[in-house]
């Protein structure tokens, strides 16, 4: 099985290895999660995991919600993602998956949403430099300049970098170490940042990189 | 709960057991290095003029001088390298950072020493109190006394 899981990041922070070198390192709370379902490519056209992590209210689930999780005889999830498998899997639904599956993991995938910085210019979403302080620059610090050519396509090119909607997206880190697991408290440990606030939720999966 | 996971997995990187000093302190760090495959402990002597950062990421500053040079160098409190901390005199300073040190040379950089062991409790202070009043008393009346002699003659 391609080793998946669904968690939360809890925070950043350093931890020292015994020869004295500093690992920055990210805490993840990873699982346990439950299986809701097995997609299969007979029914579905394709395989992976279907799972849930951290209870919600049956109340303030929808009854689909419900209705989905009593077939596991789970409650309902907050969080729920697939982990795309490569065949069929061994695992079954209503299974409980913990962290411990990471054991033999070296590297790994974090899937989350990054923070949201709103309606931003193009010096903080596109790292443009902006113009001139000084020598006759007027009210234009931080704009982009030109955005191409004048008569000739006398249009903007397409793809051209603007301001717009910084953040809030599903953003990727691949090939993250994993530093340390810790199966009492279900946490990951790997170094380097990952997306999103703490308190988020992220989905971690072994690494896709070759 | 968040914190509480943070709090485990710092703790786990932290040493039991942190010497205690102080800002102004002059201190022998034991640092451990290591000489091809032989690990050896080399000390280095100064005042420690800053700490900074907390939990793991805590830090202090030693300041020295060497052939009339001031050298700074930062260590990382919980940092295996770091075998020992020693006091070996304490400063009486009224800073958390002594930034001035730098610009200071020769014999101002000195600091005045400062003797821990807890404070005098009331009765000792007390004590203290009135001994060094008698003796101004005495010391005064002496001086009295040495002036009327002198007038006299």
């Amino acid at each position: 099985m391609r080793v998946g899981l669904l968690g939360r990041k809890v925070g950043m922070t350093q931890i020292y290895e015994p020869d004295g070198t500093a690992i920055p390192i990210t805490v993840l709370e990873c699982g346990p999660c439950t299986v809701l379902q097995i997609r299969t490519a007979d029914r579905d056209g394709y395989h992976a995991v279907q799972l849930g992590f951290d209870d919600k209210k049956r109340k303030s689930a929808t009854q689909a919600e419900r209705g989905h999780a009593k077939k596991v005889a789970a409650e309902p999830k907050r969080y729920v993602r697939e982990i795309r498998q490569d065949g069929p899997t061994e695992v079954a639904e209503g299974q409980t998956l913990t962290v411990e599956m990471f054991s033999e993991i070296k590297n790994v995938d974090v899937i989350g949403t990054s923070k949201g910085r709103g309606f931003t210019g193009v010096l903080k979403r596109h790292g443009f430099k902006g113009l001139r302080a000084t020598h006759g620059v007027k009210r234009m610090h931080r704009h982009p300049g030109s955005s191409g050519p004048s008569a000739d396509p006398a249009h903007t090119r397409k793809g051209i970098k603007k301001p717009g909607q910084h953040g809030n997206t599903r953003v990727t880190v691949r090939n993250l170490k994993v530093v340390r697991i810790d199966p009492t408290n279900n946490l990951l440990l790997i170094r380097g940042a990952v997306p999103g606030p703490n308190g988020g939720y992220i989905t971690i999966r072994q690494t896709n990189m070759v | 709960m968040q914190n509480k996971f943070m709090e485990l997995v710092e703790q786990s990187s932290m040493k039991a057991i942190v010497p205690k000093f102080e800002i102004g302190d002059t201190v022998d760090v034991h640092v451990r290095i290591l000489e091809g495959e032989k690990e050896r402990i080399q000390i280095y002597n100064g005042v420690v003029i800053a700490k900074s950062g907390t939990k793991t990421r805590e830090m202090f500053v030693v300041r020295r001088i060497v052939q009339g040079e001031g050298v700074e160098r930062k260590f990382p409190l919980h940092s295996p390298r770091i075998a020992d901390i020693v006091v070996k005199r304490s400063g009486k300073v009224r800073r958390a950072k002594l930034y001035y040190l730098r610009d200071l040379s020769g014999k101002a950089v000195r600091l005045k020493e400062r003797f821990p062991g807890g404070q005098a409790t009331a009765a000792e202070a007390a004590a203290a109190k009135t001994a060094r009043r008698a003796a101004r008393t005495e010391r005064k009346n002496a001086r009295a006394a040495h002036a009327a002699e002198s007038k006299k003659v």
